[in-house]
């Protein structure tokens, strides 16, 4: 017990020690944040008024960033179902990455969830009265906390364990917690589609491709980041990324945008052919509705994105870096219009009794989601700094990590070396 | 450490009706409190009232009559949509004046369409009613299987054995999922504090439909439910010029409703959604069919039988 205080104590101390870059790349999250933290105090004080949701349009965008980030979140078992499936070595020391991006993601979610609340003081009373299982919003509440702690349990009990400088028992603690974990994800995600799919009151929402869509264009965009991450990890610290794991991670993007595509096309070839009165919010959002048309320039930048992506994806020249980056880039902001903006927002306009009020985000809004990215980002921050050192042995029990006693981390031994130490931990 | 304190400024100006009150925070929900409890709440809430409105409530708890289910009928052909219902039931129920919250909302429906996406929701003529167009107007439909219900994740709204849908305002937690499932659009947000004047309050209240409610809840049409359990009629039934509104019981044959049911031409909104509503809209007959013309249709049945 007292062992593990330390280790805290010891990962606490270490997510402060950097050179300038890091200092300063974290104190512009921090002060993000804080920005954020003080329009949600805003918001606290004189209502979910100051965004610019209505009783028209109740959801806006911090329920699209949360059915996107949910979406960031279960793509973690894009790592890992190589790994553990298909027994794919390059991936099999990222996994972990993955893992720690979900754990960051869902605690995004979360924020973005409770920042919605109207009446956040009341959260309690989902431990009293817990309207299981006929909403679905108690579905989601389970399997998002669940994700956390299962997605929790493995990486802190892997990074434990190489602090410890033991083997993690791998039969008992990771492989079983692993398989229900890619399970997991995948029901995140799909509780999550059910949330909307479920409303009869809203034809755009009411369609069966809603969760297989939103898997697809996750499993998309959460590699996406992962391979921009990943390189941000090699340039900046010692660790091993290897060329070849990046690339099964393009064919794993390359596979699920396909996929996405294709739904998407299947979507909109339903809604315009047959060209029902319920195709209203689709008109609304790809075309506009007379003057309406605020989501127009969105959706068709979010189309085009993608379909550069997809390009550059199929063409030999995402072999090359630089492509492969401006891909994933593109694919991120793609379908965070797509699942976001596209997605939240038409399903509202116009009302299931026809009015149609257009929504605009305020400053105050967008401060809120703009400090919670930068909190989760920071935390992921954290999280990477403080696994690399203690994977690669250089903070373990017997080895506080100080500064004096080691170089700035990005100029540290050579990565062959490190790639040893890591397979025997 | 500076810039934290600075972040977390603005609530300072924190009403002290929103946060802090242990008593609101441990209250139970509506159907676990018992009457010793309900006492307490009540006159918690009557202390806040006097305190933020100068007068003192009357406020019960009002509790459904056995044997009843209200329906409400709206004759399609009388209603001029002139909109006193709407703001009979602001008053009534003391709606936020400002931002305003209205439960009914009055739509304006060309010729030649039931679909009410096409009708005009903020039609503002010197005259009404319009020769072109019809009135339609909508509020809570109290569905006998209501999503709204179906989706609360903390059961904060449920539905009464007299088929009225309820909030209790100091159980939600304001994540507005009922108010995206409602195909009626009839549920109503308190995005901002409300604004009530004093003179404007209604004094008698109940817990589950008049009382003052604060920001970040979610609140909706009730059937005055402090009126109608006490035998008199909802507040827009009562303001209507033209008799377009009847409400009563559905279980009572001899009721008005009932009647209505059994001899006009009746439909319900947006029937597909299959919440089957407790709301329906009929027609005035040119030709009423009378009586002998009734009883000459069934016999004709039973012949066919």
């Amino acid at each position: 017990m007292r062992d593990y205080i330390v280790f805290l104590w010891r990962c606490f101390r270490l997510s402060f020690v950097g050179d300038w870059r890091y200092g300063a790349w974290m104190l512009t999250l921090t002060a993000i944040a804080l920005l954020g933290l003080n329009a949600y105090c805003r918001q606290l004080v004189f209502g979910l008024a100051t965004t610019g949701m209505t009783d028209q349009v109740s959801w806006g965008l911090y329920i699209a960033n949360f059915t996107f980030l949910v979406g960031m979140a279960a793509a973690a078992v894009m790592l890992v179902i190589p790994v553990y499936i298909y027994r794919n070595k390059e991936l099999h020391d990222l996994v972990i990455f993955g893992e720690l991006a979900a754990v960051s993601f869902i605690i995004m979610c979360l924020l973005f969830v409770t920042v919605d609340l109207g009446r956040p003081d009341r959260v309690h009373h989902l431990f009293l009265r817990f309207n299981f299982p006929l909403s679905m919003l108690t579905w989601d509440v389970i399997v998002l906390n669940g994700y956390l702690l299962l997605n929790l349990h493995i990486c802190g009990y892997l990074i434990y364990c190489a602090y410890r400088k033991r083997e993690p028992r791998k039969a008992l603690f990771v492989v079983p917690f692993v398989l229900i974990a890619i399970v997991w994800a995948v029901s995140i995600h799909t509780v999550t589609a059910f949330l909307y799919v479920g409303l009869g009151a809203r034809p755009f929402w009411n369609s069966a491709i809603i969760a297989p869509r939103f898997l697809a264009s996750a499993f998309a965009a959460g590699p996406a980041f992962i391979v921009l991450a990943l390189q941000v990890i090699r340039r900046f610290t010692d660790y091993n990324v290897p060329q070849k794991a990046l690339m099964t991670l393009r064919q794993i993007i390359l596979v699920a945008l396909t996929i996405n595509v294709f739904l998407l096309m299947s979507e909109v070839f339903t809604e315009f052919y047959a060209d029902t009165a319920h195709s209203a919010s689709t008109h609304y959002l790809f075309f506009g509705i007379g003057e309406n048309r605020a989501l127009v320039p969105w959706i068709w930048t979010s189309v085009g994105m993608t379909a550069v992506a997809l390009l550059i994806l199929y063409l030999p020249l995402a072999r090359s870096l630089r492509y492969l980056n401006l891909a994933c880039v593109l694919i991120i902001i793609g379908v965070w219009i797509e699942k976001g903006m596209g997605l939240i927002v038409p399903a509202f306009i116009p009302t299931p009794i026809g009015e149609i009020v257009e929504y605009r985000p305020t400053v105050n809004e967008i401060l809120v989601c703009l400090g919670i990215w930068a909190a989760g980002i920071l935390l992921f921050t954290i999280s990477v700094r403080i696994t690399i050192p203690v994977l690669s042995g250089r903070l373990t029990i017997d080895h506080p990590y100080t500064t004096e006693a080691e170089p700035p981390l990005h100029r540290s031994t050579s990565a062959t070396a490190l790639g040893i130490e890591r397979s025997t931990s | 450490m500076a810039a934290l304190v600075g972040a977390l400024s603005p609530l300072r100006e924190l009403d002290e009706n929103d946060f802090g009150s242990v008593e609101k925070f441990i209250q139970k929900h509506y159907k676990e409190m018992d009457g010793e409890e309900m006492r307490q709440a009540l006159e918690r809430i009557s202390r806040e009232v006097e305190k933020r409105y100068d007068l003192r409530p009357d406020i019960r708890d009002v509790r459904p009559m056995d044997g009843v289910e209200f329906v409400y009928a709206l004759n399609i052909s009388r209603c001029i949509g002139c909109r006193k219902c709407v703001h009979a039931c602001v008053q009534e129920n003391n709606q936020s004046r400002d931002p305003e919250i209205q439960y009914i909302r009055v739509v304006e429906m060309p010729r030649g369409t039931l679909d009410i996406e096409k009708g005009n929701h903020h039609y503002d003529r010197p005259t009404v009613p319009d020769r072109e167009h019809y009135y339609v107007p909508i509020q809570c439909h109290q569905c006998a299987k209501p999503p709204c219900v179906k989706v609360c994740p903390v059961e904060a709204t449920w539905q009464e054995p007299d088929g009225i849908t309820v909030i209790d305002y100091d159980w939600c937690i304001g994540c507005r999922y009922c108010e995206a499932a409602c195909p009626y659009w009839a549920r109503r947000f308190n995005f901002a504090e409300p604004k009530l004047p004093k003179k404007d309050v209604n004094p008698r209240m109940s817990y589950l439909s008049n009382r003052p409610r604060h920001k970040g809840v979610m609140e909706k049409c009730h059937f005055c439910l402090h009126r109608t359990r006490a035998g008199e009629l909802p507040a827009c039934l009562e303001v209507c010029p033209t008799g377009a509104r009847k409400f009563g019981n559905v279980l009572d044959p001899q009721s008005e409703v009932s009647e209505i049911l059994k001899t006009k031409r009746v439909f319900v909104l947006k029937e597909e959604a299959g919440t089957l509503p407790r709301f329906f809209y009929y027609f005035d007959e040119r030709h009423p069919r009378s009586g002998g013309d009734r009883e000459a249709a069934a016999d004709g049945q039973e012949a066919i039988a």
